[in-house]
C-alpha cells in the first residue's frame, strides 16, 4: 500500500492543532480577564482553529504533486551519530566548559563523517576553538563559562 | 535644507568620522557573520566606545557598524544558509542556492551591489522625504499593522512554490504557534510551558531559525549524502564562480533595486515593521512583477530573488532613522539601542533635532552615504576570499556549522535546554524539508507573532471586541484588499497552469 507521507504529516499536524487548541483553552486569565474583548488565551484559540482548518484542508484535497523520497539513498546512521554528538555536547557544555567540550565535538564529528587526516582534525578543533573563544571572551568580551579552564587556572 | 546638508557633509568627512565609518562597517561585517550576533548586539558592544566621541561621531560610528552587520548576516546567509537576524532571512532563499550551484562570488557581490543600491536610494529618500515621512508613519494604526502583517504572511505563502500555499500556510501557523509560547506580554500569563522555567520568556529567533535554516540544513546535506544529485552540487562547489555580474544580470538588477528600495524604505519608515517585513515583501512582490520563466527560478537562485531582499533590508534600515530621529521612536530594535545611546548623550530626538542639533541630524545622514560607499570598498575585494569558505569539504563545514548554531545559542543562554530544544526543532524542520514544506513562512511568522498579537489586541479592544476595526479605516481596507487580491491571483494563476 502506497501512504502518502504529506498526508500524515497533515494529520499529525491536525492532531498537534487540535491538542493546541485544547492547551489554549485551558490558559489561566484574571477573572476580570475572563469576558474581556481580548485576553492571554484568545489569539492562540484562533491559532488554533487556524490550524485545523489549513491542516484539514490539506487532509481532504487532492494531492497532485505528491513528493517521494527514496529511504534507501538517505544517510539515517551517520544523521543519527551527529544528532547524538551534539545531544552529548549540549549535555556537557555547562558542567565541563566550552573549549574542552565544544573542542571534543568538532573533532569526534569530523572522524564520523569520514575523515582521517588526524592533524587536519585536530587544528581545526583545539586551536580553533581557542582562537574562537579569544575572539568571543577576549575581544568581544562575551562571557563564556569554562569550569574546566578555570580549574587548571587559564581562565579566571 | 542646503545649509543642513553642508553642515552634515562638512560633519561627515573630516578623517576622524571617516575613520569611524570604516572602523565601524569592519567590525560590522565581522560580527554579523557570526550567527547570534546581529546588528543589536554589535551596536549595543559600540556604546561604550562611543560615549569617548562627540555625539555626531558616536552616531557615525553605531551607523557604520550598524550596515556592517547587516551586510556580515547577508554572507553567513549566502554561504551558510546561517541568517543571524531576521533581516537577512529573505536573501538566503536565492542567495544560497546560487551558492551551492558554484557562484558564491556573483551571490555576495550581487548583494553587496545591491545593498549598496538600496542603501544609497533610501539615502535620498531620507534626505528629501524625512520630516515629511514622519508624519505619515504616525498615521498608522494598530489595525493598519495587523492588516499589514496578515499581508506579508499571506503573500510569502502566496508566492511559495507551484503547490505550496496549503504546506506554506501551515508552516505559518506553525510559525505563529512557536512565538506564543512563553509570558504573554500583557497579562504575564504563561502559555504553553508546561511549567518549564525555561520557556518562561519563549523561545528565541536565533534558536528558531538556526534550527530550522543552518542545522536542518547540515542535517540534510548529511542525509541525503548519497543522492546523486547532491553529489553532482558538491563537485559544482569547488568552482565558486567570478564576482562578475554579467550584461542580463545588471539588466535584471536595474529594474529591481528602484521598486525595492521605495518599498524597503517605505516599510522601515513604519516604527516596529522594520527590516524583516520589507525584505519579505520586496521578494513577494519582485516574484509577483517578474514574467513566468523567471518566476520558476525563485528558490532557485534568482538573481531578482536575490536583489530584492538585499535591497530592501538596507533601505529599511535607513527608513529607519526616520521615526527615531524625527520622532524619537524606534522603528526597529536596533535603532532603539541607537537611541539609548543619543539619549545617553544627552540628545532628545524629536521635531526639533534638526534645528538644535543640525549637524547631528545631517552627518549621521550623510555618514549613511558614505558608510555605504565604504563598505562597498572594503568587501567587494574580500569576496573571493570570502566565497571560499564553501570550498571547506563537507566533513569539515557541517561540524563547524553544528559549532556554530550551538555556539550562537549558548552565548545567548548559557542553558542546556536551549541546545536540546534547538536540536529537536532542528530534526522536525529536516524531517518536513524532505517533504518540501517550505521554512521562510514558518520564521516571518514567529518574527511577527508577538506583534500580530499586540495590534489585534489593540485593534479588538479599542473596537469592543468588534471586528469592524478591519473594514473601520481607509487604509486597512486597501492593505487587506491588496491580500485577497494575492490569493485570488494565486488561485488564477495555478488553476490557468493545470488546465495547459
Amino acid at each position: 500500500m502506497n501512504i502518502n507521507t504529506t498526508k500524515i504529516i497533515s494529520l499529525l499536524f491536525f492532531i498537534f492543532s487540535a491538542f493546541y487548541l485544547y492547551t489554549a483553552y485551558q490558559i489561566q486569565v484574571f477573572a476580570f480577564d475572563e469576558n474581556a474583548p481580548f485576553n492571554a488565551r484568545t489569539f492562540p484559540i484562533y491559532l488554533g482553529y487556524t490550524g485545523l482548518f489549513f491542516s484539514g484542508l490539506k487532509l481532504i484535497l487532492p494531492d497532485p504533486d505528491t513528493i517521494k523520497v527514496e529511504h534507501k539513498t538517505l544517510e539515517y546512521k551517520k544523521t543519527g551519530i551527529l544528532i547524538l554528538i551534539a545531544i552529548i555536547y549540549g549535555a556537557t557544555i555547562l558542567k565541563v566548559g566550552y573549549f574542552l567540550t565544544t573542542s571534543l565535538f568538532l573533532f569526534a564529528s569530523y572522524y564520523f563523517l569520514g575523515e582521517r587526516r588526524w592533524i587536519l582534525m585536530f587544528l581545526l578543533s583545539f586551536p580553533f576553538v581557542a582562537a574562537f573563544m579569544y575572539l568571543l571572551h577576549g575581544v568581544l568580551d562575551i562571557y563564556l563559562r569554562d569550569p574546566f579552564l578555570k580549574s587548571i587556572g587559564v581562565m579566571g | 535644507m542646503i545649509e543642513g546638508i553642508l553642515i552634515g557633509l562638512t560633519t561627515a568627512l573630516t578623517f576622524q568620522n571617516i575613520f569611524m565609518v570604516m572602523i565601524g562597517c569592519f567590525f560590522g561585517t565581522i560580527i554579523g557573520m557570526l550567527p547570534g550576533l546581529g546588528p543589536m548586539t554589535a551596536i549595543a558592544l559600540m556604546i561604550p566606545i562611543t560615549y569617548g566621541f562627540d555625539p555626531a561621531t558616536g552616531l557615525i560610528l553605531m551607523a557604520g557598524v550598524y550596515y556592517g552587520a547587516v551586510f556580515g548576516g547577508s554572507t553567513s546567509s549566502i554561504l551558510l544558509n546561517a541568517p543571524g537576524v531576521p533581516g537577512t532571512v529573505a536573501t538566503s532563499f536565492d542567495g544560497y542556492p546560487m551558492a551551492q550551484q558554484g557562484k558564491a562570488g556573483k551571490a555576495l557581490a550581487i548583494a553587496a551591489w545591491s545593498s549598496f543600491a538600496g542603501g544609497t536610494l533610501s539615502a535620498i529618500y531620507l534626505l528629501f522625504l524625512a520630516p515629511s515621512l514622519s508624519k505619515v508613519s504616525l498615521s498608522f494604526r494598530s489595525p493598519d499593522y495587523f492588516a499589514l502583517m496578515i499581508l506579508g504572511l499571506t503573500a510569502i505563502a502566496a508566492f511559495s512554490s507551484k503547490g505550496q500555499f496549503l504546506k506554506a500556510m501551515m508552516m505559518v501557523v506553525l510559525g505563529l504557534m512557536l512565538a506564543s509560547v512563553g509570558q504573554d506580554s500583557l497579562s504575564d500569563i504563561t502559555r504553553f510551558t508546561f511549567d518549564n522555567m525555561n520557556l518562561t520568556d519563549g523561545i528565541s529567533f536565533v534558536l528558531v531559525v538556526m534550527a530550522t535554516f543552518a542545522m536542518s540544513e547540515a542535517l540534510t546535506i548529511i542525509l541525503k549524502r548519497n543522492d546523486p544529485t547532491a553529489a553532482a552540487k558538491q563537485v559544482s562547489l569547488t568552482e565558486l564562480g567570478s564576482i562578475k555580474i554579467n550584461k542580463e544580470e545588471r539588466g535584471k538588477m536595474y529594474k529591481t533595486i528602484p521598486r525595492s528600495s521605495v518599498i524597503g524604505f517605505l516599510i522601515g519608515v513604519l516604527p516596529g515593521a522594520g527590516a524583516t517585513i520589507a525584505s519579505f515583501l520586496a521578494y513577494g512582490m519582485e516574484r509577483n512583477l517578474v514574467k513566468d520563466d523567471e518566476k520558476e527560478k525563485f528558490g532557485k537562485g534568482s538573481v531578482n530573488g536575490l536583489s530584492a531582499p538585499e535591497t530592501a533590508n538596507n533601505a529599511a534600515c535607513s527608513g529607519s532613522f526616520v521615526p527615531m530621529l524625527t520622532l524619537g521612536i524606534p522603528g526597529s530594535g536596533t535603532t532603539a539601542v541607537m537611541l539609548g545611546a543619543l539619549l545617553g548623550f544627552g540628545i532628545q530626538p524629536g521635531p526639533r533635532l534638526y534645528m538644535t542639533n543640525p549637524e547631528i541630524f545631517w552627518s549621521v545622514i550623510m555618514s549613511m552615504y558614505i558608510g555605504m560607499v565604504i563598505l562597498l570598498i572594503l568587501n567587494l575585494p574580500l569576496i573571493p576570499y570570502i566565497a571560499r569558505i564553501l570550498a571547506v569539504p563537507k566533513n569539515y563545514l557541517i561540524p563547524l556549522i553544528l559549532f556554530f548554531s550551538i555556539t550562537g545559542i549558548y552565548v545567548m543562554s548559557f542553558n542546556n535546554f536551549d541546545i536540546y530544544l534547538m536540536i529537536g526543532i532542528a530534526i522536525v524542520a529536516t524531517f518536513l524539508r524532505l517533504y518540501d514544506f517550505p521554512m521562510p513562512p514558518l520564521i516571518l511568522a514567529f518574527v511577527l507573532g508577538g506583534l500580530m498579537e499586540e495590534n489585534l489586541r489593540r485593534s479588538l479592544l479599542l473596537s469592543n471586541g468588534s471586528w469592524e476595526f478591519l473594514w473601520d479605516r481607509t487604509l486597512t481596507v486597501c492593505i487587506l484588499v491588496t491580500t485577497i487580491l494575492i490569493v485570488l491571483w494565486h488561485i488564477y494563476k495555478t488553476l490557468t497552469k493545470n488546465k495547459s
